[in-house]
């Protein structure tokens, strides 16, 4: 018999890095939200290995945090390593990564999760969702609980039908030691939901105090420390450790060889896909047979803790071959393992069964994030979080939904692909799959999306006042080194030459000459008179540096984009007739059927799309807009 | 998604009167700069709804012809948009020539059906109209990728799918180096990046000038005779030439390789193809021939499919016409059928030389409605496409030479690469993906 508690306007089904940003940002909003996990001590657990950040996935990291979520914040309370990718490229791919501390990850989560306003913490196993007339009204628990809801946002990560393998040996399990979600899937499935699998995989942990560090090559943080947030001073920041690399070798990859026989990937044990960028080792050492060493990153669990992570030896091998082949590797001759590596399977909803808002299609008022929706990692399911967040508090008020484009977010490129493209490995965000790569940066996430956060609610009074400041204080400073001029042979021009080796042959303006390759903001600022350095930091000098030498690239970029806007602006109505339009293949007609594109541009990127299509497509539209 | 960027903003420019040596050939422009773009070429402000005779200039100021121009300002005009036609004298060369010169001054190729669909748009056409619209963009794209295919074959199409995937190996590596920054794989430096972008830019430029050279070249619409052997090809061929072209015998298979001889149809130079019978040869001549014969089917752009009246069972041994080809059939030796019936389709006699009329005048109807874009548009198109690849190569290299940054270099060749994939078709951001997991080790 069910027991009916108090209920809530949007519930929120797992606490992993989706469920705790949609949770915030929905109770940010101010809607009455109920966040239901299996466990509350696993509350921001990092199932694979303890870093936030690196390239594409880092600037999915400010988005969030420019909307005023928590991964940022969290990452710089608990990073122990931060470093800058790409430091020697151009901004546009300049990338923060944040070795993190796991326990004090999870801590700083839990901590923005217990204070958050409008917020209930529950811990239930959630075995079934409550319908009416084809719409999501509650759901059900493992006691027998029900809690109504208005909305429900379903982030269960690796838990739904969630198989662990090592070796030949399996076990059900939604990560190391913890039951998976068995029944829920089976629940999905009766409502009409497409299922797939997918694969992915982790390294055996081993005890620090049997590594001989000391032989590996020493990874420091980067200096100045970088920071993650945009509200980051770097003052929250605990002690800093180093991440060492070691590298397989020749008898490393014998001994995966001959393990492989019992290998789960390699005797068709796992039928699900993994992702080609996260392979395991065994999969390296077959494609790759010609290589004679890969390397590991032997990255430290944490400050009060011995364990470390070897993140590049991903496997789910026999636990003996395990440690035959740790052993085998340079500095971990007497390693022993605290975990065994192993690899997941767990089940997916083919994410083309949603709106781009991240609502369901099947379901009214169930939203879906994080892994479930057939991606992979930390960032992509925050982002994804709160965007579900976002849109399911909009709908329980009655409101539009919002989605950035792909011209605005990498948040809008990542929900764009995934229900316009659908999956067929977990899917992972690169800086190549974002067309306006170079206006989506880590260091214009602020501008891009704060202003649309503040409007939603998403942006408290403290964020909103230093993002105001620092737009107002770029913008004279733009405004002053545009008018700043600097004359040939003049003192300033001579210290220049001097300093960067490049010819000042016209007078030009200093925002011109920051332009220049060569011409660094640091330089530049530490030439400058007195007012304009202390009118402006360092950062500040950077960005004018960043939209300086992107200038040139945007006339051309606008034009793409005016044409993406004006596709974005012809709506697709709900129940469009593909067939009866004339002058289309038939084979393309069945995709848009299956696709359901809600405007002209997401047609424009379904697999086979042609211009003269969009054309015809386009007529028809306006014709029935008109008539 | 890659295309043109078709902003409706954009200026669009296109000959608008059927190819061929008429009399008068009518360049058509319209768009925001359309009135610029006209009086850039004629001298002269053109004002709205007046008939100028003018001299049609190039940008030395040289006459290439002396025409009339006339303006129409939006929105009383065909598409709504200003709308500038420049009347010239109907020479393929001549309006080749001036088209070149809008595409000089900033305007775009239109697509097929594109000055309708602006029409459509702009509410110039009623919406009953929606579905002949969608017909002219879809039968005139069909029509494009035959001329396309057409001024595509052989060695420049070879060469731009070499370039094509130079440009996309270059950016696999460059994109590898960006995404995968944190990885032990020797990527890219940037000397070889710069060998790279230099030797693309050198093939890319000869490309540039030879298809230049073959744009000149005309490419007539082909008309080719299909059938089983010894249906009465070659005797129609001779018929409609008007001279004895092709050896005529009663010997089925005497036709072994395919015959060009271009015929006026329209006052349209058109080119009609003799080809050997369809049927299973063991003899590898024969053979070879039949293989000729169904490549030049394949390539028609109007089929004639034969059959022989005494021989009802050579109806119907035609392949499946191409997507969006025309097909008229005709019986031919109707002197050996004495009942008057209808048999359905054309009926001639080479012999007697009866029927021959009505099939000129069926000809011309179909070449009139179907021959789709000229090959010479189909090739202006691609040149502006490499035009434009080349533009922003040397982007790319510039960017390098000064140190630039490394995303801004591949910024400039991902332009380029979209450029060259109007040709040979597009390379998307997961065929990327795909090929730097083949050559690269990666992830942890």
């Amino acid at each position: 018999m069910a027991t009916r508690c108090e209920g809530a306007d949007i519930i929120i089904i797992g606490a992993g890095h989706a469920g705790v940003e949609a949770a915030a940002a929905a109770a940010r909003m101010g809607a009455d939200t109920l966040l239901v996990t299996q466990s509350i001590e696993t509350i921001g657990q990092m199932s694979c290995n303890p870093a936030i950040g690196g390239v594409g996935k880092s600037h999915l990291v400010r988005e969030v945090d420019a909307l005023g979520g928590i991964m940022a914040l969290a990452a710089d309370e608990s990073g122990i390593q931060f470093r800058v990718l790409n430091a020697s490229k151009g901004a546009a791919v300049r990338a923060t990564r944040a070795q993190t501390d796991r326990s004090l990850y999870k801590a700083a989560v839990r901590e923005r999760i217990e204070k958050q306003t409008n917020l209930r913490l529950v811990q239930q196993e959630v075995v079934n969702l409550n319908t009416e007339r084809g719409r999501v009204v509650g759901v059900e628990t493992a006691l027998g609980v029900v809690y109504a809801a208005k909305a429900v946002v379903l982030t269960t990560g690796t838990f739904l039908g969630g198989r662990i393998h090592v070796g030949t040996a399996s076990l059900a399990g939604g990560r190391a030691g913890e039951r998976p979600s068995t029944e829920l899937a089976r629940k999905l499935r009766d409502f009409g939901f497409e299922l797939g699998r997918l694969k992915t995989g982790t390294p055996p942990r081993l005890d620090g105090r049997t590594l001989d560090l000391p032989v590996m090559q020493v990874q420091a943080s980067d200096e100045p420390l970088p920071v993650m947030s945009f509200m980051g001073d770097g003052r929250t920041r605990p002690a800093q450790r180093p991440c060492y690399i070691t590298h397989t070798n020749p008898q490393t990859h014998d001994i995966i060889r001959s393990a492989l026989k019992d290998s789960p990937l390699y005797t068709g044990r796992i039928e699900g896909q993994g992702p080609r960028y996260c392979p395991s080792i065994e999969d390296k050492v077959v494609r790759f047979s010609e290589r004679s060493a890969h390397q590991i990153f032997m990255e430290p669990e944490g400050l009060s803790t011995q364990e470390y992570y070897p993140n590049g030896i991903s496997t789910s091998l026999p636990y003996e071959a395990q440690v035959a082949l740790v052993r085998s590797i340079k500095g971990c001759e007497k390693a022993h393992i605290t975990r065994p590596g192993y690899a997941i399977e767990y089940d997916y909803l083919d994410p083309r069964g949603l709106w781009p808002w991240l609502e369901t299609r099947p379901l009214e008022g169930l939203f879906l994030a994080g892994q479930i929706n057939g991606t992979t990692g930390y960032e992509e399911a925050a982002a994804q979080g709160v965007l579900a967040g976002i849109n399911a508090t909009l709908k329980v008020s009655g409101r539009e939904h919002w989605v950035p484009s792909r011209r605005e977010a990498y948040m809008g490129v990542l929900v764009d692909d995934l229900t316009t493209q659908g999956v067929s490995e977990p899917y992972r965000m690169f800086t190549s799959r974002a067309e306006y790569r170079v206006l989506l940066r880590e260091d214009n996430a602020d501008a891009r999306l704060t202003p649309k956060g503040r409007e939603l609610g998403l942006v408290d009074d403290s964020r909103w006042r230093c993002f105001s400041q620092a737009q107002t204080r770029v913008a004279a400073l733009t405004k002053a080194l545009r008018s700043a001029r600097v004359a040939p042979a003049s003192p300033l021009a001579r210290r220049l030459e001097d300093e960067s080796g490049t010819e000042i042959a016209r007078n030009q303006s200093m925002f011109d000459l920051l332009r220049r390759p060569e011409i660094g903001p640091r330089l530049l600022r530490s030439l400058a008179d007195e007012d304009l350095r202390s009118a402006s930091g360092l950062a500040d000098w950077e960005r004018v540096k960043t939209e300086a030498s992107y200038a040139g690239y945007l006339p051309r970029m606008e034009r793409e984009i005016e044409q993406l806007r004006r596709r974005e602006a012809t709506p697709i109505p709900k129940g469009f007739h593909f067939r009866g339009v004339k002058g289309l293949s038939a084979e393309l007609v069945e995709k848009l059927e299956q696709h359901l594109p809600g405007n002209l541009a997401q047609a424009s990127r379904i697999e086979g799309m042609t211009p003269a299509a969009l054309s015809i497509l386009l007529v028809y539209l306006k014709r029935d807009e008109a008539a | 998604m890659n295309q043109p960027i078709n902003s409706a903003s954009d200026t669009i420019v296109a000959i608008a009167t059927p190819p061929g040596a008429g009399g008068v050939g009518i360049v058509r422009l319209s768009g925001t700069s359309a009135r610029e773009v006209g009086e850039k070429i004629t001298g002269k402000a053109l004002a709205p709804r007046c008939l100028d005779l003018t001299n049609f200039c190039d940008g030395q100021g040289m006459a290439l012809d002396q025409g009339l121009a006339t303006c129409f300002a939006a929105p009383a005009s065909y598409t709504g948009e200003d709308v500038v036609e420049l009347q010239a004298h109907g020479s393929p060369v001549v309006l080749s020539m001036l088209l070149d010169r809008c595409l000089e001054l900033g305007a775009r190729l239109a697509e097929p059906g594109e000055f309708s669909q602006r029409a459509f748009l702009n509410g110039k056409l009623d919406l009953v109209q929606a579905e002949a619209v969608a017909d002219l963009i879809a039968s005139g794209t069909r029509g494009a990728a035959r001329a396309a295919m057409r001024s595509l074959q052989g060695a420049f199409s070879l060469q731009v799918q070499a370039l094509d995937t130079g440009v996309r190996s270059l950016r696999a590596e460059l994109e590898a180096s960006i995404d995968f920054a944190d990885e032990a794989e020797a990527f890219i430096d940037d000397e070889s990046v710069r060998k790279h972008l230099r030797r693309l830019q050198g093939e890319l430029e000869a490309l540039l000038e030879e298809a230049d050279r073959g744009a000149r070249l005309q490419q007539r619409p082909k008309l080719v005779l299909c059938g089983a052997p010894n249906v009465g090809k070659s005797s129609l061929l001779n018929r409609l030439t008007g001279h004895e072209r092709a050896i005529v015998s009663d010997q089925p298979g005497t036709t072994r390789d395919t015959l060009n001889e271009p015929i006026l149809l329209a006052g349209l130079q058109v080119d009609l193809v003799d080809t050997a019978g369809l049927r299973p040869s063991a003899e590898s001549i024969e053979a070879e021939g039949v293989r000729r014969a169904r490549q030049a089917i394949a390539g028609a752009d109007l089929r004639i499919d034969l059959w022989d009246a005494s021989r009802p069972e050579t109806r119907g041994v035609w392949p499946p016409p191409e997507d969006g080809q025309g097909v008229i059939e005709v019986m031919t030796k109707r002197d050996l059928v004495t009942e008057a019936q209808d048999f359905g389709c054309l009926a001639v006699s080479a012999k007697e030389g009866t029927g021959l009329q009505r099939l000129r005048e069926t000809l011309e109807e179909a070449l009139g409605t179907n021959q789709g874009e000229p090959a010479f548009l189909a090739r202006t198109r691609h040149l502006e496409a490499l035009r434009r690849a080349q533009e922003h190569m040397h982007q790319a290299i510039a960017e390098q030479e000064v140190g630039g940054a490394q995303e801004l270099v591949a910024e400039a060749l991902r332009v380029a690469h979209l450029a060259l994939g109007e040709i040979v078709g597009i390379t998307t951001s997961e065929d990327l993906l795909s090929d730097i997991f083949k050559h690269f080790c990666l992830g942890k």
